[in-house]
This record gives C-alpha cells, structure tokens and sequence, in this order.
C-alpha cells in the first residue's frame, strides 16, 4: 500500500482544523503518514487527534531550534522522508504551505499544484482557478507529486484506527536558512475567521467612513459572521488589510454575503463570487455587483443597515 | 557594482477576466497585459534599498522572462528607476511550469552574475496570474541562498538582510546573510509613480535580450511539452443570474425584506 506524506499544521500546543482536511484529501493516495515538524514534545501532544483524523503513521520531526528556523525545516523533514520512501506529499495552501511545497518540487524532481480543492487516487486534481471562474483537472509527474490543498474545499471526514509512532532527526540549520529573531502570535479576533466564515459581511467604498465600519461590524455580530472589505477600505486606512477580498487578499466561499456599498469590481468579486446567497445594498443602481445578487437592495446602506440589524436582533 | 535583480511579469490586467487557451494555457494574447502590481512594490523596496545605500553601488536590474510584449513590463521598470532591463525571451519557454520558469531565470540571473555580484534578489510574493507564490523558494532551492519571503519591510546593514513577514499565524522577524532573496506584499512600502524624466529615459533605454541559448538552458528543460504538470480539462463556471432587486427609499421597510429573505434562506 503506498504511502502518502501529510505536512500536520499546528500552532505548538493543538492540531489546527484544516489537518484533519489534508488527511481526509490525501486519502485516495496510500496510507497516511502524519509529519510533524516543531520543537521537542510537541508531537506527544498531537498524536491523540492525528490518529482520530485517520493518520496511519505519524512521525515526530522535532529540534529545539525549529523556533528559530522558518520552512527550512518542514522541507528537510518531508524531503527526507519522500527520497527514502517516494510517495505524493499532501500540505495546506497557504503562503507557508505553497512555499514548501514548491522547494520540494525542487528537491524531488517532481511536479507541484497548488491550491487544489480536490484529489484523485489516480494522482490527478481539481483545482478552481481564476477567481473560481474556472474548473480545471490538472495531471502531476514524478515519483513524489506535491500538492497543497485549499483550507475548507475538502470537508474533513476522520476515519480513526490504530497509528504507528515514529521520530526523524531534523537536520541542523545551514546558511540557506532565514533566522528567527522574534515572533508575536497573530491576535485571534472574537469573530470567525474570513477564510473559513459561513457568513460574511463586506464593506466598500460606499461605507464613507472608517467610523461607519462599525455598521458592518454589527451586522456579522447579529448574523456570527466575519467582516471583509473591499481594496478601496484598505487603500483609504479604513480597516485593516488582513480582511481585505479579492484578487489580491483573501478569498471567500460563505454560505451568505452580504456587501454593503460594494460596487462589484473584479478586483473584489473575484474573492467572493461562490458565495451561496449574495446580498448587496448599494445606493447605485448601475452598480455592477447587482448582477451577481440574489438579492440587492437599492437604498442608502446608512438606513438600511441599522433598521436590518434590529429586524434580526427582534427576530432572535 | 553589486546588481539587486527585481523579478517582473507581464501579465493579464486585474481589472479584466481571465481565459484559456483551447490546450488550457493562460490567453495572453486576447487581453490587455500590464506590469504586475506586486512587481511594483518590489521595484519600490530594491530602489529604495539602493537609494538608502549610495556607497554600496547597488544596481537593480529588472528581469523578466515572457513573451515579446514584456519589454512593456520592463519599460516601466525602467521608469521606476531600474538601472538595466533583461528579456528573457524564446519560444521554447511558452507554457513552461513552476520548476521550468525558475530554471530559466536562475539561469538568467547567472548571466548577470557573470559581470557583476548579485546580492540581493527581489520579487513580488506571488504573481497575480500563477498564483502559486512558490517561485522566490524554489529560486532559494537553486541558489542554495535564504530567502525572506512575504514580507513588508526589508533594511540592508552591510551584508546583513532584515525583514517582517506577516502571516496569518503572525508576525516575524527575519535576519539572513547577503546573496539572498526576498520577497514583498503589497503591505510594503507604496510603489513611486515614474516621473516624465523617468519615463523618456525609459523609451530610450537598450534591453537586454536573451534567448535559452545565451542563458545555457537546454530546450528539453523547460516548455510546456516538459512541463511536470498539464491541465487536462477545464470548464467555466455557469454565469450567476441576478435576483430580485428592491427599492431601497424606505429603509426600515427594505430592511424587513431583506430580514424576510434571510430567515426564509434560514440565516436566521
């Protein structure tokens, strides 16, 4: 039975959710071997979870000095593994994760795609391109393809059984490596997060203020929601560029967004347009994003929004 | 003269849709290309870079490899404020992957190596076609040098690289030794606009060109028939149909509809 390597995500101390997504993607290629790159004990803490998720071997790659030390590790610990026993390699499509996978393109002579949504036991996957405006089946060579799977595309289906432990010395630290010099966690914020959120509310231009975001964000507090902007809000410093969607930002797929005064540019909807139920309320009506709506409202947002809000708060 | 190379790409405009072609490569041609935006923000950081550093001597060479329509792309570099320009052009690179690209570029880069020291490479975090944001690694790969990738501020002291990658995990802080690549956000410093001196020097400027010749690249080594990935089929998703639409004058009536719709979609 082959094997397939899957790159754990984890933030030292727990198993992060799209783990469980990467194994069940992996799956149709072998067995999985759950990797764990961090420093000395962390794999102890994880393996419970992993092996509920469907590992059916994890190894430990661990070195005190993987704090100071950034995706060089991760590649060494996988391309180890894969030169040994050749098998496809399974991470998450992030900035992180499309890195190393692309350095073990390199290294293992073998093809890479990134951003997949799907995965075939014949090597071969889907991925949606082009602002989801496209569906493509792509092909992969080599003895050890590479492919890094899009947080929340694959539905996560844990198949616990028994798991194997194994360790992996991590080669030390080169020249080629960045050093660590400090590290501030990113602040978890109390709403969802945006990639991930069934609900999303964003803003564009037409919000007019940075005070008037505020609208916005009590908007997806009565819905639980998570709150996006539009390139314009960043560019004009009124929220921060972690929430932007778009071309160059954040893609999300909610079951519900509603954009409030989004004018419906490519440069935002490419981020947003597969969402299930697209609301808008903008006060122009030529305004391109009505034509994507499955419900626009043609009013002042600054009226609207506010009389929503209580409607929704009135309704709990 | 020590060179930072800035890495460029021609590419489809944002602001328009994307195809492809009928053997499933990106339409180039039936769409206005311009300058990657992100390529702009890492021309800003290497001329700045050069600027903050005038004993140093640094060069910043943009370099780009594309169809004949890239030297576009490199005028406006040059406009920038870039020193020299390099196209690398040749049809054997047409539809080339992820490991064919940086090879060829790799190996461009080395042409300019062979005259002057590269100390610094610099590039844009992902291009806004490919997507894939995996090219200034695997470029770190071939090199055998660091890289500091995603990052929004970069500061040179002597041959020491610093720089702040923001991820969604967090904030850290990077050092490395000289060569090394970097790659920026669009969180980095904003691109200058080129000023009229800039853009009729620009005009006038020679380009260099290379062919996979000139650069030592074998044509069985990149090319869409070697690639190590191939998009078999592809399908366009269906047009959204647009909805309902309501007059929005009487707010708090508009808002019970939208609060009606809600709940009948079972959001509320």
């Amino acid at each position: 039975m082959s094997t397939v390597y899957v790159l754990v995500e984890h933030d030292g101390s727990q198993v992060s959710p799209v783990t469980a997504e990467l194994i069940t993607a992996a799956r149709p290629l072998g067995e999985v071997t759950a990797v764990v790159v961090g420093v000395p004990g962390v794999t102890a803490a994880l393996a419970p979870e992993l092996a509920a998720a469907g590992a059916t071997t994890i190894v430990a790659a661990e070195a005190a000095d993987v704090a100071e030390r950034l995706i060089l590790p991760q590649v060494d610990a996988l391309h180890t593994l894969a030169a040994t026993t050749p098998g496809p390699i399974v991470v998450a499509a992030d900035a992180t994760g499309n890195e190393i996978a692309g350095r073990l393109a390199a290294r293992l002579a073998s093809g890479v795609l990134c951003d997949v949504v799907g995965i075939n036991p014949d090597r071969t996957a889907t991925q949606s391109v082009f602002g989801d405006q496209i569906q493509v089946s792509a092909a992969v060579g080599g003895a050890c393809p590479i492919y890094s799977v899009r947080p929340g595309a694959v539905e996560a289906a844990p198949v616990a059984g028994a798991c194997t432990l194994s360790t992996l010395a991590v080669p030390a630290a080169t020249a080629k490596d960045v050093t660590v010099t400090g590290f501030t966690p990113a602040v978890r914020g109390s709403r969802p997060d945006l990639p991930a959120a069934k609900v999303v509310i964003a803003a564009g231009r037409g919000i007019g203020s940075a005070e008037d975001m505020a609208l916005a964000e009590e908007l997806a507090d009565a819905l639980g929601g998570a709150v996006g902007v539009t390139r314009d809000i960043v560019d004009l410093d009124y929220y921060d560029g972690a929430y932007q969607i778009g071309q160059t930002g954040v893609t999300v797929s909610p079951d519900l967004y509603i954009g409030l005064g989004v004018s419906g540019a490519i440069q935002h909807t490419s981020g947003m347009q597969t969402a299930k139920k697209i609301v808008v309320i903008n006060n122009d009506e030529d305004a391109p994003i009505f034509q994507i709506a499955d419900l626009g409202v043609v009013g002042d947002l600054h009226e609207v929004v506010p009389a929503l809000i209580a409607e929704i708060n009135a309704r709990k | 003269m020590p060179a930072i190379v800035v890495l460029v790409k021609h590419v489809p405009d944002t602001w328009s849709q994307k195809t492809l072609e009928a053997d499933h490569t990106l339409d180039r041609v039936n769409v206005d290309s311009v300058i990657d935006e992100i390529n702009e923000f890492a021309m800003e950081q290497a001329l700045q870079l050069r600027d903050a550093h005038p004993d140093a001597g640094y060069r910043v060479i943009a370099l780009t490899m594309g169809p004949a329509g890239a030297d576009e792309t490199l005028r406006k570099a040059l406009a920038m404020g870039a020193d020299d320009a390099v196209h690398v052009l040749d049809d054997a690179l047409a539809g080339s992957d992820l490991l064919g690209t940086t090879w060829a570029l790799t190996n461009a880069i080395n042409t300019v190596a062979a005259t002057e020291e590269v100390a610094l490479i610099v590039a844009g975090n992902a291009s806004s076609d490919g997507a894939m944001g995996a090219l200034p690694g695997i470029l770190a790969e071939y090199r055998q040098i660091p890289a500091l990738t995603g990052v929004r501020s970069v500061t040179l002291d002597g041959q020491t690289v610093t720089a702040v990658r923001d991820t969604a995990a967090g904030r850290h802080e990077l050092t490395a030794q000289l060569p090394a690549i970097v790659s920026v956000t669009d969180k980095a410093p904003k691109p200058r606009f080129p000023n009229f001196k800039g853009l009729m020097a620009a005009k006038k400027h020679e380009i260099t060109v290379l062919d996979t010749a000139a650069i030592g690249v074998a044509a069985g080594q990149v090319g869409l028939a070697h690639a190590a990935t191939a998009v078999t089929a592809s399908t366009e998703r269906p047009a959204r149909t647009a909805g309902d639409v309501i007059g929005g004058a009487d707010g708090v009536a508009a808002a019970a509809q939208v609060a009606d719709y809600l709940a009948a979609e079972k959001f509320l």
